[in-house]
C-alpha cells in the first residue's frame, strides 16, 4: 500500500538524538586535543617520581591519576589523542578515497579494469597483514606518515569491494538509464548518479574504522613498526598500562574509555550523516 | 462522505452467506487503511472488489486472512464471520492462532500477484504442493506426491510428471501461477482470495489464467474474492461488485448493475476512464476525449474531445530497416556462445513526424529491445536506423549524442527512473545542462517550471523529491523530463501501464495535448490493446522478434488479418458484463526467443493485403502462434 508520505523536511534531521549525542561525544574528546599545547604545555611528558602511580581524584594536580613514571594520565590522553585521531581519521578518509574511486572505475566500465583491480585486491587480501606490515616498515621505515601510509594500502580494498558491489547494482537501475538515455556522460553519471547512491554504506563503514584504526596504530607500535613510542597515544598507553591492570587500571582504562566515547561518538554521527543523505529518509528505520 | 454501513437484521441475508465482513476497520498506526467496511460472500460465488491504488481493497483482503498481523497492520474494529465446512461459524478477528492456522490454506486459501515471489525458490514444485496436502490432509507423501500431479492437470499445465520435479525459476510466469492455483486448491477451499492473480501476466495468458479459476470455481463450488484494479477483468469473471475508494466501500451491487447504472460518482469516474477496446470503431483518427477526474468528492470532467490529426506523412522522421538485435547467453567454458536471444530479427518501420507508432506484443516479442535499440542503450546486430535521413551507423560521435536530444525515452516505472537523491528539478534540467541547451542558471529555473505547468504541476514542485509526488505525477514529472531537451520523437516503453486507469487517461490525454502542440511523434511500446486504440495512429504487432502485422489503427484492430493479432485482440478482457464470456479458448505458452547458435529463426514475408496494411504469410511457419 502506498501511503502518501509527510512532506519531510530536511530540519527535522538536525533534532535528532543521535546528532546531538554524536556532536557532544565527538566534542569532548577532539576538541581538548586540539587545544592540548595551550592546556598541557609539558606534552604530558614531566615526570614525578614521588607521585608514581598515583589512583583518580587523590591530587588535584592529577584528576585521573599517574603512570608508572608519574605522569599524569589526564594530561597524556589529551597529548596522546593528537596522533591516535590523526592516524585513525586520515588514513580512513585516505583509503576511503583511493578505495571509491577505484571500486567506481571497476563497477562502472567492467571489463579488463574490473578484472585487472578486483584480482589484484583478492591477492592483497590474502596476503598476511603482519608481514606486509614488517616488509612495508623495513623498507620505508618509521614514522606517523608511513603508518597512515600503510594503512591506506592495506585498507582501500574493502572500500573498493563494498562500493564495486553496490555500483554494479546501481548501473542497472533504471535511472541511471533514463540519465543514458537523455545524453549524460559517463563521468557526470558516476559523480552525480552513482556516488551519492553509494554514500551510506561508505559511511558507516568510515566511521566504524576510524576505531579500528586507532587500535591498529597501538598494535604497529607495540611491534615495534608504528610511531616513535616515546610519543604519547592511546593505543600506546593502552599497550603500556596492561601490566598494571591488576594494580593501577586507571592507567589504561581511561585511554581506552577515550577510544570508546571516540568511536561511539563518529558512529553515530555517521548514522546522522546516511539518514541526512538520504532525501527519502527510508534507511532510518 | 460515504453512508455508514446500513445495519442489516441479523440473520437475514448473513444467514446463508460464507463470510460476511461487518464494519471492519483495519489501522496501521494511526493510518486508517480501511473504514467500516461490510460485505457478503455467497457459497460458489465470485466477489470483486475494485478500486485504484491505496484503496485498502488488498488490505481489506489480508484481513480476512488476519494477514495484516504480520505486515504492521491491526484490526481496530468489525466482525469477518466466516462458516467453515464444519461447526459453527466463527469470527475470524476473534479467533486464536491455532485456529487461525487450520482455516488459513484449508478452508481459506490466497493466491497473490506475483507467483515468483510466492514459491520458495529452493523446493521443487511437486515438494511445495506435496507440503499443503501433508500438512493439512495429513496425507503419506506417496499419495501427496499423486494429488500434486492431480491438480497440476487440473490447472491444464502439461508434462504433470516432470513438472514437479522443476525448480520455479525454470517455469515461465503463466506456468507458475497456475502452480499457485494448483496449491491454492489443494485442501479444496470454501473460499478463494485472488488479488491481481494476472496483473503481472501477458494478456493471453491472463485469458487462460482466468478461464482455469472460472472453470475451477464451477467444478469445486469455490467461493472467490477476486481483488483488481481491471475493469475488463471484474466484467469477466465477478457475480458481484464492491467498488473501494479511500478504504471506504462507495458502492455495492451485482455486476450488471454497476456496469449499467453506477451510482456513487467514484464509480462513475471510474468508468468512464477505463479504455474499451473498439470503443473508436468506425474512426480513421486517434480521439482525445475528456476524462471523469474525483476532485475533492466531486467528479469533474477535464479535456476536450478532439480528433488528432496531427501527422504528416510525407518524409518520415525515422527509418527502421532490418534492424536485428541478439544477446549471447549461455557460454561454454572457453567462452564459446553456445545459445542466443534473438530479441530483434529483421524489424522494418518507419515513423512520420506528429505521428504516433504503437508497438504492441507479449513479453519476449522484442519491443522494447526495438526502443532501447533507437535510443542507443543497446548497440544493435546489424541494420539501419535513418533519423531525418541520417544513416545512425555513420554518425559521428557527436551526432549520435546529439541524437539522444532530439529521441527522448520514457520508462515504464516513473520512480525506479528518478534518482531518488535529486529533487524533480534538477532531473528535469538535467538534459538542458547536459546539451547545454540553456547556458543561464536563472533562465534553465524558469525552463523547469514552464515545463512543470506543461505537464500538469505546480513550478513549485520543483523542490520536491521523486518520493514526495504519487505514481501518476511522477509520470508527469518524467514527461517534463523527456520535454525538456526538445525532441522531435519520444520513446514512451509502458508508459502508462504501471498507473490506475483513471491516472492512465490523464496521461493519455496528456501525451495527445503534448503532440498537437508540439508535433511530437510517438514510439508507443506496450501490451494493452485498449490503450492502443485510443492513441496510436499505426500499429505493429510484433511476435517472437518481428513484426507480424503492420498498417493503420483502423484497419489492424478492424480488420486483422495474422492469427496472432486476432488471438491478442480476443484475449483483451472486455469491461461489458453483458459480452458472452465463453470465449475462443487460448492455449499455449509464449515460445521462448532463445534458440542455439546456428540455428536462426526463419523471416517472414510480409504481403500487402491493402495500402498500407502490412500482414506476414501464415505459410511461413509462425511456431506456436495459431
Amino acid at each position: 500500500m502506498a501511503m502518501a508520505p509527510a512532506a519531510p523536511s530536511r530540519l527535522r534531521h538536525f533534532r535528532s538524538l543521535e546528532l546531538t549525542l554524536g556532536l557532544f561525544l565527538t566534542g569532548i574528546m577532539v576538541l581538548p586535543v586540539l587545544f592540548s599545547g595551550f592546556l598541557f604545555p609539558d606534552g604530558g611528558e614531566s615526570m614525578d617520581l614521588m607521585a608514581r602511580l598515583l589512583p583518580p581524584l587523590q591530587s588535584p594536580a592529577h584528576l585521573l591519576g599517574t603512570d608508572p613514571l608519574g605522569r599524569d594520565v589526564l594530561a597524556r590522553v589529551v597529548v596522546g589523542g593528537k596522533i591516535s585521531l590523526m592516524v585513525g581519521v586520515l588514513s580512513v578518509l585516505g583509503a576511503v578515497t583511493l578505495g571509491t574511486f577505484i571500486g567506481l572505475i571497476a563497477g562502472y566500465y567492467r571489463g579488463i579494469a574490473e578484472i585487472l583491480l578486483m584480482r589484484f585486491a583478492d591477492i592483497q587480501l590474502a596476503l598476511p597483514f603482519i608481514l606486509v606490515a614488517i616488509m612495508f616498515i623495513a623498507v620505508l621505515g618509521t614514522g606517523v606518515d608511513k603508518v597512515i601510509f600503510f594503512m591506506i594500502i592495506a585498507q582501500w580494498v574493502q572500500y573498493a569491494r563494498v562500493v564495486r558491489g553496490s555500483v554494479l547494482a546501481l548501473r542497472e537501475r533504471e535511472f541511471v538509464q533514463s540519465a543514458r538515455a537523455i545524453g549524460v556522460g559517463n563521468g557526470r553519471i558516476i559523480l552525480t548518479h552513482i556516488l551519492p547512491n553509494v554514500l551510506g554504506p561508505i559511511v558507516i563503514l568510515m566511521t566504524l574504522n576510524v576505531g579500528t584504526n586507532i587500535l591498529l596504530e597501538s598494535s604497529l607500535t607495540f611491534i615495534g613498526l608504528g610511531v616513535d613510542p616515546l610519543i604519547p597515544s592511546w593505543g600506546g598507553m593502552l599497550a603500556d598500562g596492561r601490566t598494571y591492570l591488576q594494580t593501577a587500571w586507571w592507567v589504561s582504562v581511561f585511554p581506552g574509555l577515550a577510544i570508546m566515547f571516540t568511536v561511539l561518538g563518529l558512529n553515530l554521527l555517521g548514522d546522522w550523516l546516511r539518514d541526512y543523505l538520504d532525501p527519502t529518509g527510508q534507511t532510518s528505520r | 462522505m460515504n453512508s455508514a454501513p446500513i445495519a442489516k437484521p441479523a440473520g437475514s441475508e448473513a444467514a446463508g452467506s460464507l463470510l460476511s465482513v461487518r464494519s471492519l476497520s483495519v489501522e496501521f498506526g494511526s493510518f486508517r487503511a480501511v473504514n467500516e467496511v461490510s460485505f457478503d460472500v455467497q457459497p460458489g460465488k465470485t466477489l470483486a472488489i475494485v478500486g485504484e491504488s491505496g484503496s485498502g481493497k488488498s488490505v481489506t483482503s489480508l484481513a480476512i486472512m488476519r494477514l495484516t498481523d504480520y505486515t504492521g497492520g491491526r484490526i481496530a474494529g468489525g466482525e469477518i464471520l466466516f462458516r467453515p465446512s464444519s461447526g459453527e461459524p466463527l469470527d475470524l478477528v476473534k479467533a486464536s492462532d491455532d485456529r487461525l492456522r487450520q482455516i488459513r490454506g484449508n478452508e481459506i486459501a490466497m493466491i497473490f500477484q506475483e507467483p515468483m515471489t510466492s514459491l520458495n525458490p529452493v523446493f521443487t514444485i511437486g515438494n511445495q504442493i506435496a507440503e499443503t496436502l501433508i500438512l493439512h490432509e495429513g496425507l503419506s507423501s506417496r499419495d501427496a506426491r499423486l494429488r500434486a500431479k492431480e491438480l497440476l492437470q487440473k490447472v491444464r499445465l502439461p508434462d504433470a510428471d516432470r513438472l514437479l520435479d522443476r525448480y520455479p525459476h525454470q517455469l515461465s510466469g503463466g506456468m507458475r501461477q497456475r502452480v499457485m492455483i494448483a496449491m491454492a486448491l489443494a485442501c479444496r477451499p470454501k473460499l478463494l482470495i485472488a488479488d491481481e492473480p494476472t496483473t503481472a501476466l501477458d494478456v493471453t495468458i491472463q485469458a487462460q489464467i482466468l478461464n482455469i479459476i472460472r472453470d475451477l470455481q464451477q467444478e469445486m463450488g469455490t467461493a472467490v474474492i477476486f481483488i483488481t484494479h481491471d475493469m475488463g477483468v471484474v466484467a469477466e469473471m465477478a457475480d458481484d461488485v464492491v467498488v473501494m475508494w479511500k478504504g471506504n466501500k462507495v458502492e455495492e451491487a451485482p455486476v450488471r448493475e454497476i456496469f449499467a447504472a453506477p451510482k456513487h460518482p467514484y464509480t462513475r469516474a471510474l468508468l468512464s476512464a477505463v479504455p474499451r477496446l473498439g470503443s473508436l470503431k468506425g474512426e480513421p483518427l486517434p480521439k482525445r476525449t475528456p476524462v471523469t477526474v474525483m476532485d475533492g468528492g466531486e467528479p469533474k470532467l477535464v479535456g476536450e474531445t478532439r480528433v488528432q490529426d496531427t501527422a504528416n506523412y510525407a518524409k518520415p522522421i525515422l527509418e527502421v530497416e532490418k534492424l536485428t538485435t541478439r544477446f549471447d547467453v549461455g557460454k561454454t567454458f572457453l567462452g564459446r556462445v553456445t545459445h542466443r536471444v534473438h530479441a530483434v530479427e529483421e524489424v522494418s518501420f518507419q515513423i512520420y513526424p506528429g505521428e504516433t507508432l504503437a508497438l504492441v506484443g507479449e513479453s519476449g516479442s522484442g519491443k522494447s529491445t526495438i526502443g532501447r535499440t533507437l535510443q542507443q542503450l543497446i548497440e544493435p546486430t546489424s541494420g539501419m536506423v535513418r533519423f531525418e535521413g541520417r544513416d545512425m551507423n555513420a554518425m559521428s560521435h557527436g551526432e549520435r549524442r546529439r541524437l539522444r536530444q532530439q529521441i527522448q525515452y520514457i520508462f515504464q516505472d516513473p520512480f525506479a527512473s528518478l534518482d531518488p537523491r535529486h529533487t524533480v528539478g534538477y532531473s528535469i534540467a538535467e538534459p538542458i545542462v547536459v546539451h547545454g541547451l540553456i547556458k543561464d542558471r536563472k533562465a534553465i529555473d524558469r525552463r523547469v517550471q514552464e515545463l512543470l505547468e506543461q505537464v500538469g504541476l505546480r513550478p513549485e514542485h520543483a523542490k520536491r523529491y521523486p518520493h514526495e509526488f504519487s505514481g501518476g505525477q511522477r509520470q508527469r514529472v518524467c514527461i517534463a523530463r523527456a520535454l525538456a531537451s526538445d525532441p522531435k520523437l519520444i520513446i514512451a516503453d509502458e508508459s502508462v501501464s504501471a498507473l490506475d486507469v483513471s491516472i492512465q487517461a490523464q496521461i493519455v490525454n496528456l501525451l495527445m495535448e503534448l503532440q498537437e502542440k508540439r508535433g511530437l511523434s510517438y514510439l508507443f511500446i506496450t501490451h494493452d490493446m485498449a490503450v492502443v486504440e485510443k492513441i496510436s495512429h499505426r500499429v505493429a504487432v510484433m511476435y517472437l522478434g518481428q513484426i507480424v502485422e503492420i498498417g493503420t489503427r483502423q484497419a489492424v484492430f478492424e480488420n486483422p488479418q495474422h492469427s496472432y493479432t486476432r488471438k491478442l485482440l480476443s484475449a483483451v478482457p472486455i469491461a461489458d458484463p453483458q459480452r458472452e464470456r465463453a470465449k475462443m479458448r487460448i492455449e499455449g505458452e509464449i515460445p521462448s526467443p532463445v534458440r542455439p547458435v546456428g540455428q536462426e529463426p526463419a523471416i517472414h514475408r510480409m504481403q500487402e493485403i491493402e495500402p498500407g496494411h502490412w500482414v506476414a504469410l501464415e505459410a511461413d511457419a509462425i511456431r506456436g502462434a495459431a
